[in-house]
């Protein structure tokens, strides 16, 4: 597991690992089941407080992407990351159909539509 | 694991501890902070029993700090500000005189410090440097399995370096959910990486006591265009600093600001040191 702090930032730090681990949980880089350091040892690993840390397992407990197994740790929770994909998934599909609709709207072809999705794909 | 209420204290001099009253719990590190002279030392001094509290009450482990003193400190690690050693002895004497106070007395750990910090026990303490006398006064604290460590500016008059290092050690100290530390200090960088709680006082008095992030939270600091500085706004700044091209001030309102224009201040999050430095100013 990566997760990577900024102090410039102007999200609160709990925020930013909050992201980074529910990021790579999406992104399949944390394996269902998998275990993640405790609290005690992430915060001393990006030296910061266990307060903080805490909130940020907490907040991803809460929203059910993590479990806590009493006395054994924390782990990637194992039923609800096919859910939350899927929620995901049904939200890009929605902004795709407002986007077909307000192009056919506009009179934009399937084409246009492709180009200009091609263009910020790449540039991001 | 230790909760203070309403504790006062009055020197002859003058100079007053007021009503101050805090909690920390097991397992958490708290920052005590404030300007020189606020009243740090005598806190903590308090606590140990060095000094004569006027009214409230000390609980460390929910025991009253008098009545059950010498099962408490037996239970704390105790870093002092200064050298209390005997300058004349080496450290491995020194150390034949500090374990017999302690019950959990642990050689191997203390041995395994002093390797850690690179100290030769059969060096007299008059010879150390300020950090060798830092570790060693550490090495000593940490060596009796202590579930509570107090510290009174352990990091004050040491390089970036070596604070960085203590700060590793006190992240060791608690992977183990049991121990809190408790340290006062005035160099708030050091804090605003590890404590979990920061207690604040001022000319004797609390400001607060609150998690840290909650203060992070709360505090900001706003910079702008003399032009928007009404009436209004310098009375929520909780302190400020003016030039003739701009000002700056602190805040622990955000949303009463909110109908100021955006293209004119700039808001940022508050340092601890923003904070002291602009409280300060207002007292």
């Amino acid at each position: 597991m990566r997760i990577l702090i900024s102090n410039s930032s102007e999200d609160p730090i709990y925020t930013q690992i909050y992201n980074q681990v529910k990021t790579s949980i999406l992104k399949g880089d944390l394996d269902q089941g998998e275990a993640l350091p405790s609290i005690r040892a992430l915060a001393k690993d990006l030296h910061i407080s266990v307060i903080t840390t805490k909130r940020a397992y907490d907040e991803l407990e809460k929203d059910g992407f993590l479990e806590t197994i009493q006395g054994k740790g924390t782990f990637v929770a194992i039923q609800n990351i096919e859910l939350v994909k899927e929620q995901k998934l049904k939200m890009i599909e929605d902004l795709l159909n407002l986007v077909v609709m307000e192009s056919k709207s506009l009179g934009l072809d399937y084409k246009e539509i492709i180009e200009m999705l091609t263009i910020l794909y790449r540039e991001d | 694991m230790l909760e203070i209420k309403n504790l006062s204290k009055k020197y002859k001099e003058g100079f007053e501890i007021k009503d101050i009253s805090f909690k920390l719990d097991k397992g958490y590190i708290m920052g005590f902070i404030g300007p020189n002279g606020s009243g740090k030392t005598t806190t903590i001094k308090l606590i140990m029993n060095l000094l004569k509290k006027d009214s409230g009450s000390i609980k460390v482990f929910g025991l009253d700090h008098i009545q059950h003193e010498k099962e408490i400190k037996d239970r704390i690690g105790f870093v002092y500000d200064e050298s209390h050693f005997y300058e004349d002895m080496t450290m491995r004497q020194m150390r034949s005189i500090v374990e017999p106070f302690y019950s959990k007395w642990d050689s191997e750990i203390f041995n395994d410090y002093m390797k850690k910090f690179d100290l030769n026990p059969d060096l007299k303490i008059k010879k150390l440097s300020k950090g060798m006398k830092m570790k060693y006064s550490l090495a000593l604290a940490l060596s009796h399995n202590a579930e509570l460590i107090i510290m009174d500016e352990p990091t004050s008059g040491l390089d970036p370096i070596f604070r960085r290092e203590i700060l590793d050690i006190l992240y060791s100290i608690i992977q183990d959910e049991n121990v809190s530390i408790f340290f006062s200090t005035h160099i708030t960088t050091d804090l605003e990486k590890i404590a979990d709680y920061i207690t604040y006082i001022n000319d004797g008095s609390l400001v607060f006591s609150l998690s840290k992030d909650e203060v992070m939270e709360k505090y900001h600091i706003i910079k702008g265009d003399p032009d928007v500085l009404s009436q209004n706004l310098r009375n929520n700044l909780l302190g400020i600093r003016e030039t003739k091209i701009a000002f700056e001030g602190l805040i622990d309102d955000i949303n009463s600001i909110k109908e100021l224009p955006k293209e004119s201040i700039i808001i940022e999050k508050a340092s601890l040191e923003d904070i002291m430095y602009y409280t300060k100013k207002v007292n």
